[in-house]
């Protein structure tokens, strides 16, 4: 009997966790809420995944993560589906507290606790971003655009250090 | 539901974004300071994410083994069904974030609407491109009023971006036959529903930059229905010359 028989499903989450994003290697697909479901039936293994940005090219390698992770697990190639659902819309909410706190260990400013659309209104005040590395609130937003599409850029007005900010979406 | 109308509207909406993201792509690696030239790369990055999205669902209406890749790379440009205003050239920085501003409201205005479409793909699109779009809307916004209250020679490259745009965003309000024959089957809502909310969003930051409307009313249209100017041309050239010489390739 393979040891696939008797995987529970609690087992399959805690094997999810150790897919990391590729661009943010401390946060698992798990803490950044990509994983919305799991389906097990047998040895058959269905993982129901939403993309965070349109565009993130980090989906790709996501996907194909997961299926190695869950091909090290033991289950057949052909008993694995990745199914992408696009509703309801990912959001920063979905991030685990957990998941806050390992971006602001990694550096990265984690995004606020509510998701709030952007405020459409031009040159609209931002709500103040702390720097992760100081904690200071006297930061200044550089670029509303960073090193990914789903960052924003700043710099520190304390500490002098740039930082990258995951934007609430 | 037409069928062939929620096909042509979906690619419609797939070259829409398709063609934009290529557009700004040109200035990947030659933006004027570092933090814009990936900013607006970021831009073409989201556009080209909707893009996928909607060429999936299409390719998936279609069936006949169509996918996203063959109506990306194998249609020709009267297949295409995006406005005219995305497939200009790029001109300076100024035509490209004045076009980026006109489009990204034209978005935001058309994503809340059909956030709430009984097409449940599209919908569920929408929802997802307009948190996106919020961002593109800022940021191109912030450059037109910078822009245009700002120096002598950035208001004037503006002011001469918005003569030169402006006939082309008669077209983003005006309906096609396929979104007529949805909005009379409830799908969606024709673009003219939302002129008005566009027009106050405009009018808004054209005030703050200081910038005059053009006094000319005439409006250029037919990119809806395939009918495309030389620039488009220029794009599919560079975009699809690798698929068509060597078909089928693949990484």
């Amino acid at each position: 009997m393979s040891v696939i028989d008797t995987i529970s499903t609690e087992r399959l989450w805690s094997v999810l966790a150790e897919v990391y994003d590729p661009e943010v290697p401390v946060l698992s697909v798990v803490d950044l809420g990509i994983v919305r479901d799991l389906k097990l039936d047998g040895r058959k293994v269905e993982v129901i995944i939403t993309p965070t940005y349109s565009g993130c090219p980090a989906m790709q390698a996501i996907e194909w993560d997961i299926r190695t992770r869950l091909l090290m697990e033991g289950f057949d190639r052909t008993d694995i589906k990745i199914t992408t659902v696009l509703s309801p819309a990912w959001t920063t909410d979905w991030m685990s507290a957990e998941g806050r706190e390992k971006l602001k260990a990694y550096g990265i400013a984690p995004p606020g606790p509510t998701a709030s659309v952007c405020d459409t209104r031009m040159f609209a005040q931002d709500e103040a971003v702390q720097c992760p590395r100081c904690g200071s609130y006297n930061t200044t937003m550089v670029s509303r655009f960073g090193s990914t599409a789903c960052k924003a850029f700043y710099t520190c007005g304390d500490c002098k250090e740039p930082f990258d900010h995951f934007k609430c979406h | 539901m037409s069928k062939q109308a929620l096909i042509d509207y979906t690619l419609h909406l797939a070259d829409n974004t398709l063609i934009l993201a290529q557009r700004n792509s040109e200035w990947t690696g030659h933006g004027p300071i570092l933090e814009q030239d990936i900013a607006l790369s970021n831009i073409a990055l989201d556009l080209l994410g909707q893009a996928r999205l909607y060429y999936q669902y299409a390719a998936r209406l279609i069936g006949n083994g169509a996918t996203e890749d063959s109506l990306a790379y194998l249609r020709d440009s009267w297949d295409f069904k995006n406005c005219l205003l995305v497939e200009l050239d790029k001109g300076d920085w100024a035509k490209t974030i004045l076009r980026q501003f006109f489009f990204s409201a034209y978005q935001w205005c058309l994503y809340q609407q059909l956030q709430n479409s009984k097409d449940e793909e599209l919908a569920g699109i929408a929802v997802k491109a307009l948190k996106e779009v919020a961002y593109h809307l800022r940021w191109s916004g912030e450059w037109v009023i910078r822009l245009g209250d700002g120096t002598a020679e950035s208001h004037r490259r503006i002011q001469y971006a918005l003569q030169d745009l402006w006939p082309y965003t008669g077209e983003l309000i005006s309906a096609a036959g396929y979104e007529q024959t949805l909005a009379a089957e409830g799908v969606i809502f024709v673009p003219s529903s939302f002129k008005d909310e566009w027009l106050a969003k405009v009018n808004g930051v054209m005030a703050e930059a200081t910038l005059t409307l053009p006094a000319n009313n005439w409006m250029q249209s037919g990119g809806k229905e395939g009918k495309h100017t030389e620039h488009l041309g220029y794009v599919l050239a560079e975009m699809q010359y690798l698929q068509r010489t060597y078909p089928g390739n693949e990484w």
